[in-house]
């Protein structure tokens, strides 16, 4: 897109003064003061401790645009479902359904806005509310005109019908205007009744218009005979009804008829004595003189064509549209002011020329959305596909890029961002990627939304970040029941080690397990990391022990140490467990078993490393492990002398 | 015809709860409470659904709920319960636990009472705490008990300013719900798969017992009490299965039954019908169970369109089921072990968080923004 330099102040801040800096962010930017002063150092003057932060989409921080958000959401969720088997008629049908869909939620939500605006007390508030509605009407306008001209490609003929409804949906006052009339005690008598006529007229709804005469011919006998004349007229004007099978060359041929008619009334001056009903005579002939007298009544120039369009070329072909819109521009402006934004991007539309639409709207609208919805569902009507751009993907994937990139930026709508990133082929992806490690996780619930997000799209590395995160969490807590969990779901051996550990150490510390309801019930996650199947094993070790299987325990005490699960520094507290089993009165332990405890013992003995300065604690230390290793050796002998006995004994006997 | 209004509200819906009719009153639901999460600012709102009989010209705009009052709220609304007709508590993410009072003269909701850090961690080698989310809440006149990340349960009263009674590391995960067995049985469930019923009547820190789903040990979300056969319990979890528990035996439970694509965010029995059962998820729909056998020919029941599934695979010991006061939830007859399923809202988006049941109507809310109502569910 081209970007128009526009130069943006951001309020408060004062870089003449200080020397600021600044940070990128995904859809923000971060400015603050340096210390760094320009010209002279005044330590004096304290930094201003304030960061601000640089919104680009500001429209997002709407509270009635998210509704817009919202619901456009789910539609265009829908549009991307839309099966594409579905062809010709039945396809352009869904379409134009979706097409009408997202119109119906920009109403809406113009509504909504309207009345808050005339709530409003503060009129700075108000007027704010009232640019957001002619941005949201202006939106609504647009996405009108490209949904008759692009999606249902209106042929001649019925093409009129359809600009005809989308000039008579956005000049809306006239509705208003009719009720006022009608509502007034006697309407003819009303200072708008011509005017409302006239209106009425322009734009083609020529049977209540015929009403209003008629009401004109009842109270006043002298202009009777000439309002039934033109009543006849605006009854008798050819139009095309969609149901018929009448052709539009029959269309011609009685509209030319009726053209002439007309024409032959007003050179015969029935008219005459009428001057009201004179120029609404030459309205109906497409007098473009006598249309531009109304400049007030059209409101704009888009009315004017299409009025135009209707009294003079109602078969106008599509190609032939942009011609009568340049000249209805140039006629009705005039040379007296140039065209505005909106103007450049309708007329772009009668051009057909999409490319520019979608250009000028992303400059002139202050959101992604509308062209990020917009241009997905002209891709959808496969009108963009040679449209490339040199930087990224296709234009369509770079609005929607931009679009959720903007909602990501926000505190609460980047759930509904994931859906546009999924739809986005080539960078989706990897832009989800970056955007959801940036979530804040304020709560477990939240995590486990974001981890739904991530595992459902198979997003393994960001899954393993955020569990490890919520692990790191639970540690600093002091909640290593949490921790395991989350280190188990992420399959992360490494940290899942490192909880085990802390576990273990809080055993040798209290000399009892916590969180036992988490560990008795590990299961086959168990085996995640070798210190984690040492932890459940040691605590079923303590559960046998406690339910007095000593063999059982025992054996699976040997087995901890000589499989090398458990690490050697808990060797000796293995050992130390083993003493009690050692000095049962039944024997526990075989030969074969003690020779095993005595190796294992043996190999942590000697595998000691020789300390250099020993210090008093360090003494102490030694002394108490010396008279354990003593006790134990001590107790293996005996154990040791007894199992030979008995196993002699039983191979005796 | 089943109408279901939406209306879209410009705040993530956490939760959604209808106010208690008077007992043994006529009237039917009118009013509901929202709480919204994840917002820069949350609220508690209450909302009254206007008459759906009255549909003006526009094609019913009039039957879309609207606004009473709403109050701010620090933090994430976690859970949400009304205490009484005019009071509503709400357990927040920061921990704190907090008495809304509703003020009908002219609608307008305030604190009554608060107790913060009613939840917290406490750090290791130090003695600073930081708060913990509440997660869960439920009450009964006049007691509330609340459950949190921590593992901690609560019991308060209303008129208390301190806990009355607070357990300790009752868990090693996280608590994710509660709800009252039996007064003053509670029942608990969290993050390892465990249900766990605790007795307030019984002093240290145990719970009476345990039940748990084997082997994968499946975070469960939420666990609701069938509301006339107090040991039929229903839970949710994270793979979405509907777990029907009878407490009264084993430890596994009577049948696990396959539904969500993700999290089950709720499951409730029908008050007062409760051989439906309704459930939300984060996968963005929301089911109603019917389990109820006496009804041949169900379809009529519901809007056409909207597909029906059977699916029922039952585990476990049946045998052991008394028969004599079989649920229709506990059911052991193959002929009956029938569950029409009807998914009640049309196209799914955004995670269902939260819904509730009263009477004929119902009411949820999304993350999707938008709070949907019906007030017609057994039309």
């Amino acid at each position: 897109m081209n970007m128009l330099s526009a130069v943006q102040l951001i309020p408060g801040v004062n870089s003449s003064k200080k020397q600021m800096c600044f940070d990128w962010g995904p859809g923000e930017m971060l400015v603050c003061e340096t210390s760094f002063n320009k010209k002279e150092k005044s330590e004096t003057v304290p930094g201003c401790p304030v960061i601000y932060i640089i919104r680009k989409d500001v429209d997002v921080y709407s509270q009635i645009l998210r509704k817009l958000f919202n619901e456009s959401h789910g539609i265009f969720v829908g549009l991307q479902r839309i099966e594409e088997e579905l062809t010709g008629k039945s396809r352009k049908a869904q379409l134009v359904r979706v097409s009408k869909n997202y119109r119906s939620v920009i109403r809406a939500c113009m509504e909504e806005m309207h009345q808050v605006a005339i709530a409003a007390k503060d009129p700075a508030c108000s007027r704010q509310f009232s640019s957001q509605v002619s941005i949201l009407s202006a939106m609504e306008l647009i996405w009108n005109l490209c949904e008759i001209l692009f999606i249902e490609v209106a042929p001649a003929g019925p093409l009129l019908l359809h600009l005809l409804d989308w000039v008579r949906l956005h000049v809306c006052e006239v509705d208003n205007l009719l009720a006022d009339v009608l509502g007034s005690e006697n309407p003819r008598k009303h200072e708008s009744f011509w005017k409302l006529v006239t209106i009425l007229v322009l734009q083609g709804r020529l049977d209540e218009a015929r009403q209003m005469l008629s009401k004109e011919a009842d109270s006043s006998p002298t202009s009777a005979g000439m309002c039934r004349i033109l009543g006849d007229l605006m009854r008798t004007m050819p139009v095309l009804s969609p149901g018929t099978t009448q052709t539009l060359t029959e269309l011609e041929l009685k509209w030319q008829h009726w053209h002439e008619e007309c024409e032959r009334h007003l050179q015969d001056g029935t008219f005459a004595s009428s001057p009201h009903l004179e120029s609404l005579c030459k309205i109906m002939l497409g007098d473009e003189a006598a249309l531009l007298e109304q400049k007030e009544l059209l409101n704009n120039w888009y009315h004017f064509l299409v009025t135009r369009l209707l009294y003079s070329h109602p078969t106008v072909k599509p190609i032939d549209l942009h011609f009568y819109a340049q000249s209805s521009l140039d006629l009705f402006l005039g040379g007296e002011s140039s065209p505005e934004p909106l103007d450049n991007i309708l007329m772009a539309a009668f051009e057909f020329d999409i490319h520019q639409v979608i250009k000028e709207c992303s400059i002139a609208l202050s959101n992604w959305w509308f062209v990020a919805h917009l241009t997905d569902l002209l891709d959808h009507c496969k009108l963009l596909q040679s449209h490339n751009l040199y930087f990224g993907s296709n234009m369509r994937e770079f609005l929607l890029l931009e679009y959720a990139s903007g909602l990501f930026a926000h505190h609460s709508l980047w759930q509904l961002g994931v859906d546009y990133f999924d739809y986005c082929p080539e960078l989706g992806r990897v832009s989800l990627e970056l955007h959801i490690e940036r979530i804040p996780l304020s709560t477990e619930q939240k995590a486990l939304k974001v981890l739904r997000i991530c595992e459902q799209r198979q997003m393994t590395e960001q899954v393993r970040s955020i569990c490890k995160i919520l692990a790191m969490k639970a540690v600093r807590n002091n909640r290593l029941g949490s921790a395991l969990s989350w280190s188990i779901r992420a399959k992360d051996a490494a940290f899942a080690t490192l909880v085990s550990d802390r576990f273990l150490r809080d055993y040798c510390e209290r000399g009892c397990f916590s969180d036992l309801d988490l560990i008795d019930n590990l299961g086959p996650a168990m085996m995640l990391s070798d210190r984690l199947t040492f932890l459940g094993k040691y605590r079923e070790f303590h559960r046998l022990y406690g339910e007095k299987r000593f063999v059982d325990a025992a054996s699976l005490l040997l087995s901890l140490m000589t499989s090398q699960i458990a690490p050697r520094s808990f060797w000796m507290t293995l050992l130390t467990d083993a003493l009690p089993l050692l000095e049962q009165k039944q024997v526990i332990f075989s030969a074969e078993q003690t020779y095993e405890l005595m190796r294992c013992l043996e190999d942590l003995t000697s595998g000691r490393p020789v300390h250099g300065e020993p210090d008093a604690q360090r003494l102490q230390d030694d002394d108490i492990e010396t008279t354990k290793v003593e006790m134990l050796r001590l107790a293996l002998a005996r154990n040791l002398a007894r199992a030979i006995i008995k196993e002699g004994s039983l191979e005796g006997s | 015809m089943e109408e279901i209004y939406a209306k879209f509200v410009s705040q993530k819906i956490s939760k959604t709860r209808w106010r208690p009719v008077p007992a043994g009153s006529l009237q039917t639901a009118d009013t509901f409470a929202t709480g919204s999460w994840d917002n820069e600012e949350n609220r508690v709102s209450l909302w009254s659904i206007g008459d759906f009989g009255n549909l003006d010209s526009d094609g019913g705009f009039e039957g879309d709920h609207q606004l009473l009052c709403d109050i701010k709220h620090h933090g994430d609304v976690m859970d949400l319960q009304f205490f009484d007709q005019e009071r509503i508590v709400a357990a927040s993410s920061t921990g704190s636990v907090t008495l809304f009072l509703h003020h009908p003269n002219n609608q307008t909701l305030s604190v009554g009472q608060q107790w913060t850090a009613a939840h917290y961690h406490t750090s290791p080698g130090s003695l600073s705490c930081r708060s913990a989310p509440c997660t869960g809440v439920v009450c009964s006149n006049p007691e509330i008990v609340t459950v949190g990340e921590d593992g901690r349960i609560n019991l308060f009263r209303a008129d208390h300013k301190e806990a009355v009674r607070t357990i300790d590391n009752a868990d090693s995960s996280t608590l994710h719900a509660v709800t009252f067995l039996r007064t003053p049985e509670i029942l608990t469930v969290n993050s390892i798969g465990q249900l766990k019923i605790w007795d307030f009547r019984q002093q240290g820190n145990e719970p009476s017992q345990i039940l748990s789903l084997t082997g994968d040990r499946v975070p469960l979300h939420c666990v609701d009490r069938h509301p006339n056969q107090q040991h039929v319990v229903a839970t949710g979890g994270q793979d979405g299965m509907l777990s029907i528990w009878d407490v009264r035996q084993g430890t596994m439970p009577v049948s696990l039954l396959k539904a969500h694509e993700a999290e089950m965010w709720e499951v409730h029995f029908h008050p007062s019908n409760p051989d439906h059962l309704f459930t939300c998820s984060e996968d963005g729909s929301l089911w109603h169970w019917d389990a109820s056998t006496d009804a041949p020919e169900k379809s009529s029941l519901f809007h056409e369109g909207r597909s029906s599934i059977f699916l029922f695979h039952s585990i476990s010991n049946q045998a052991n089921v008394h028969q004599s006061v079989i649920s229709s939830w506990l059911s052991t007859d193959p002929a009956k072990d029938r569950i029409e399923i009807t998914s009640l809202l049309p196209n799914r988006t955004l995670s269902v968080n939260s819904l509730d049941v009263l009477g004929p109507c119902l009411v949820c809310g999304t993350d999707a923004e938008a709070i949907y109502v019906t007030r017609q569910l057994f039309s």
